[in-house]
């Protein structure tokens, strides 16, 4: 079984597993959006990104796709990461600011605003309609179509389909269907009504959980106030 | 062709036709752009004129793409540019007949002024080391005869005699480096595949050469297809593999036609299919054709491809000498690298680690294009410098203008400023200067480019090749580009500077493949060491290279305006007024910037601020 | 449709009825037929049994497969990074505005159809504009244009 060490945490993983199986077993929390414990993993939202590797060359990788394998160093929540999830949930507020999933991870990780055009898009290709369709349905009714900016999901030739059977797994499953979110008023494309909480602790000063609350804090990820001077 | 048995018959064979072929010839560059330029008509005009009097052998790129359509004459070496079908008839008169040298056929350095009568002599040629191309003029790809005559197929008889285990070191030896852009080093590919245990491996060679501005594998596969075609039966069998694939980009039809050819020939002659050699080892190779998707040229992309499937890549772990193609252990490498192979066996690790750089050995091929004198395909040594490059090979920048910098790596690249121009070409250097070596694209720009322009074009490519499949690609570059577009429309933001970079940044970190980590490199490189040219744009509304339609006004000069109105006649918005031989001027409401007035004006009357 | 349905067996029967042959095979169907029409799709996806959505999915990937009819004479201007940097665009523009259509569209006495390609390997020799198969370097607007009222001219 490969040993890996997450958060600084040693931990022996079965062989199959993913990083993100063996955080969730460890309860360290790690926010995804394409994934679903269902069906089979896509990597395309790339929210779950967490730092692999020591040294210079760290880098980072999806969790819900990434494997274990013997001697894996992982931290899931490095200023790297957590600048790339904030950057990732804007780019998702300006796709679709009407999903209140994305409101609540905006939310959650403190994103207060994004600085892109919104497109106002009723779609974020995260492909779990797609995934649902075909892993649990068995129809294969819609797929990708196109690609890049063109991107869609969609029946072929976007005709009525003679396999779908309106099970409605596609809605059921959808980020964007699921609750729609009225509250973003513009200009501001953020809501962060229903949900608030504290934002995660980035441990790149804070080692293995430890938190050193002393005369450091340079940070400033967590804590917004001045440092506390030495003596006094 | 015979079926070749031996390798005994085949020294033979190759002694045999190296004492048939003839040292009198003359070698007309016919590849594609050749042939964009006429080389066809010229073809047939030698072929009339040249009966019975001297052999005519219609070949690959030679290189030279500015001069096309190009003759040399051999045993001397005697290049003849820019030729017209009616130049042949003269040239077999005077040159081949009389030994007459006729003056306007030479090529003329535009500078100096200077003629050269013989191609190693031109300055175009002289740095280079043309060890892949340099065959290219002695080949009629459509013959495997001429191949042989070169001592063709002499490497994989003397590999099919070693044993897989020493290949392998030989190539690990000699440094050879993966040329289609990564740089990862071949003979360790080669290994971790060789360890794998699988009944089926498989070896592609990649060939979907996506990156605009470079056209190297299209040359090597249309001139010397058999030199891709040996070097991957060699790796086949150094890593244990009986089936290999060639991947052809869709827009290289003749390219797919020569490799179909070679491929036929070296199956008649026995060096493909069973028991190749009388080694034992069989192997053979099928082409697929690509359909139009840059991504495609991204290995488990292509492998998907190959499958039939979109080509949308997927993370690695697991790795295609791992899980490959149909999920079996699969060495991918570029084309280029694949032609070295057989020179390596051939000549040795050492002789070919002696040629570059401490981390980077041998040669490399670039597309040397844009704004240069001589463009064409130029090998050069690792570790020579660009401004050796582009001053010395390239003839510097044309038409007066002055050099601003040049774009290497395709979109996966940045572009390089002139404080630069020093940096030895290699892998290490090149990544440290922002940009990559990439497949070896090499675009010279000068200062009537628009840096930010240059951004917004790579971006827009790879918008629309894109896959689509993660969220910072897909979405991360509309948005980049949409921030960009504003920038060049004059609705740019101090701001928007931070905001573009640190979501480059995040696309770069996040992105599931090559595409998207790579394609904020553009984007950063110009940021990087063209920044003022950003900023005019956003405070001062100015494009200074004067390329940016919003900011750019197009008028007409009354000194120099003659009233010839053939701009008039060619406006599209009919928004040019003037009564003949008076100055004209340009309505600026219905001005659309086409550029069309500026292209026909001979006076220099149309100036563009 | 029913002389197509032949072309298409022999072709299928060329290529083998296996799920990897989908590519070289709509690559050729498509250069007989000059496009790709809904019934032959759904012939190769029920003939290859690959479920229709992959098809249509590889079909409208893949730049090279044209899911709407083509014109008579295909116009292709290279948009490359070296045509670009020589004025590429705004040849585009102007065959644009010549006849009338964008850049995938036909015109719609279906004579001409205007496509773009990033790349065709002629860098040293651009802007390139491919006419029915014939390349055509160093091009400018108005030669593009008058290339282009050649053929309409012999077109009568």
């Amino acid at each position: 079984m490969p040993r890996i060490r997450i958060d600084g945490i040693d931990f022996e993983a079965p062989e199959g597993w993913t990083i993100l199986d063996a955080a969730k077993f460890l309860g360290i929390e790690i926010p995804t959006f394409c994934y679903h414990e269902g069906l089979s993993a896509w990597g395309g939202c790339r929210l779950c990104v967490v730092e692999i590797g020591e040294g210079k060359n760290t880098k980072l990788v999806t969790a819900c796709t990434y494997p274990v394998e013997e001697g894996l160093v992982v931290r899931t929540a490095t200023k790297r990461v957590i600048r790339a999830r904030k950057v990732l949930i804007e780019l998702l507020l300006a796709s679709c600011p009407t999903s209140k999933k994305i409101q609540d991870l905006a939310a959650k990780y403190g994103v207060e605003r994004t600085r892109f055009k919104p497109d106002w898009e009723d779609c974020v290709y995260c492909g779990l309609c797609v995934r649902i369709c075909e892993e649990q349905m068995m129809a294969k009714a819609i797929g990708f179509v196109n690609r890049g900016g063109k991107l869609k999901i969609t029946t072929p030739f976007d005709k009525t389909s003679e396999i779908c059977r309106r099970c409605g797994g596609c809605i059921y499953i959808c980020p964007a269907c699921q609750l729609r979110c009225e509250g973003p008023e513009p200009p501001s494309v953020v809501c962060g009504r229903c949900y608030n909480a504290l934002q995660p602790t980035c441990i790149d000063y804070y080692e293995d959980y430890q938190c050193y609350m002393g005369l450091k804090g340079e940070c400033g990820t967590c804590i917004r106030e001045e440092p506390r001077k030495k003596g006094g | 062709m015979n079926r070749i048995e031996s390798s005994k018959e085949l020294e033979a064979l190759v002694s045999k036709l190296r004492a048939e072929s003839k040292d009198r010839f003359i070698s007309i560059s016919s590849g594609t752009c050749g042939r964009a330029r006429g080389s066809t008509k010229v073809v047939e005009a030698f072929k009339e004129a040249a009966k019975g009097k001297i052999d005519i052998k219609v070949t690959g790129c030679h290189g030279f793409c500015q001069a096309e359509p190009n003759v040399i004459i051999f045993p001397e070496g005697i290049f003849y540019q820019h030729l017209k079908p009616e130049d042949a008839k003269e040239i077999v008169e005077k040159t081949v007949l009389k030994g007459e040298i006729i003056d306007r056929l030479l090529y003329k350095d535009e500078v100096t002024g200077e003629r050269y009568v013989y191609q190693k002599d031109i300055p175009f040629y002289k740095k280079q080391m043309r060890i892949l191309l340099g065959d290219n003029p002695f080949i009629d790809p459509t013959r495997i005869e001429d191949y042989l005559a070169r001592g063709g197929y002499l490497s994989l008889a003397k590999a099919l005699k070693m044993s897989p285990e020493e290949i392998i070191e030989t190539i690990k030896a000699s440094g050879l480096r993966g040329r289609g852009g990564a740089g990862f080093p071949t003979g360790r590919k080669w290994e971790l595949a060789r360890k794998q245990k699988s009944d089926i491996k498989y070896i592609i060679c990649n060939a979907d050469e996506g990156d605009p501005g470079a056209y190297m594998d299209r040359s090597l596969l249309e001139g010397n297809p058999h030199s891709v075609i040996e070097g991957m039966i060699i790796g086949a069998y150094a890593i244990g593999a009986n089936e290999g694939w060639i991947y052809v980009r869709n827009e290289y039809p003749l390219a797919v036609e020569h490799v179909t050819i070679a491929i036929e020939q070296a199956r008649e002659a026995g060096l493909l299919g069973e028991n190749i050699l009388g080694s034992g080892f069989s192997f053979d190779i099928k082409i697929a054709r690509g359909a139009g998707a840059f991504v495609c040229g991204e290995e488990t992309a292509l492998m998907l491809s190959i499958e039939g499937k979109r080509g949308t890549p997927r993370q690695r772990p697991p790795y295609p000498v791992e899980k490959g193609l149909f999920g079996k252990p699969t060495v991918i490498n570029n084309v280029e690298t694949w032609a070295n192979v057989p020179k390596i066996i051939d000549k040795g690790a050492e002789w070919f680690s002696k040629i570059g750089t401490k981390t980077s050995k041998g040669t490399k091929i670039f597309a040397l294009v844009g704004k240069v004198r001589n463009t064409g395909l130029i090998e050069v040594p690792m570790g020579i410098t660009l401004r050796e490059i582009i001053f010395d090979i390239g003839g510097g920048i044309p038409g007066g203008k002055k050099f601003k910098a040049v774009q290497t790596g395709g979109p996966s690249g940045g572009c390089i400023p002139s404080e630069l121009l020093d940096l030895p070409v290699d892998y290490e250097s090149l990544t440290q200067a922002g940009s990559i070596m990439g497949s070896g694209g090499m675009i010279v720009m000068d200062e009537s480019t628009c840096m930010v322009d240059v951004a917004k074009y790579f971006l827009t490519f790879l918008q629309d090749e894109s896959c689509g499949k993660c969220l910072p690609c897909r979405k991360g570059i509309q948005k980049m580009l949409e921030i960009i577009t504003d920038i060049t429309e004059g609705k740019g933001k101090e701001e928007d500077l931070e905001t573009l970079e640190e979501l480059a940044n995040v696309v770069k970190d996040t992105s599931l493949c090559g595409l998207g980590q790579t394609a904020p490199n553009p984007v950063l490189s110009t940021l990087r060491y063209f920044r003022d040219e950003y900023l005019a744009h956003i405070r001062d509304k100015k494009c200074p290279a004067g390329v940016c339609k919003a900011l750019i006004k197009y008028t007409i000069d009354p000194d120099k305006c003659t009233g010839c109105s053939a701009c008039k006649k060619v406006c599209p918005q009919e928004a040019i007024v003037g009564e003949a031989k008076q100055p004209h001027s340009i309505i600026q409401d219905k001005c659309i910037k086409c550029g069309m007035c500026y292209d026909v004006c001979k006076y220099d009357a149309v100036v563009i601020t | 449709m029913n002389i197509d349905k032949e072309k298409i067996v022999s072709l299928i029967r060329k290529h083998g009825a296996k799920k990897e042959s989908l590519i070289p095979l709509l690559l050729d169907i498509q250069s007989q037929l000059n496009w790709l029409p809904e019934e032959v799709l759904r012939e190769v996806a029920d003939r290859l049994q690959i479920p229709l959505i992959d098809v249509y999915g590889v079909a409208t990937f893949y730049k090279a497969f044209s899911l709407k009819p083509r014109g008579k004479h295909l116009i292709t201007v290279c948009l490359g990074t070296a045509c670009h940097v020589r004025g590429g665009q705004r040849i585009v523009e102007a065959i644009s505005r010549e006849l009338g259509i964008k850049p995938g569209e036909t015109t719609k006495d279906m004579k001409f159809s205007l496509e773009t390609v990033n790349c065709l390997g002629c860098c040293a020799i651009g802007p390139i504009v491919v006419i029915d198969g014939e390349y055509y370097g160093g091009m400018t607007p108005q030669k593009a244009l008058s290339l282009i009222k050649r053929i309409e001219k012999e077109e009568g």
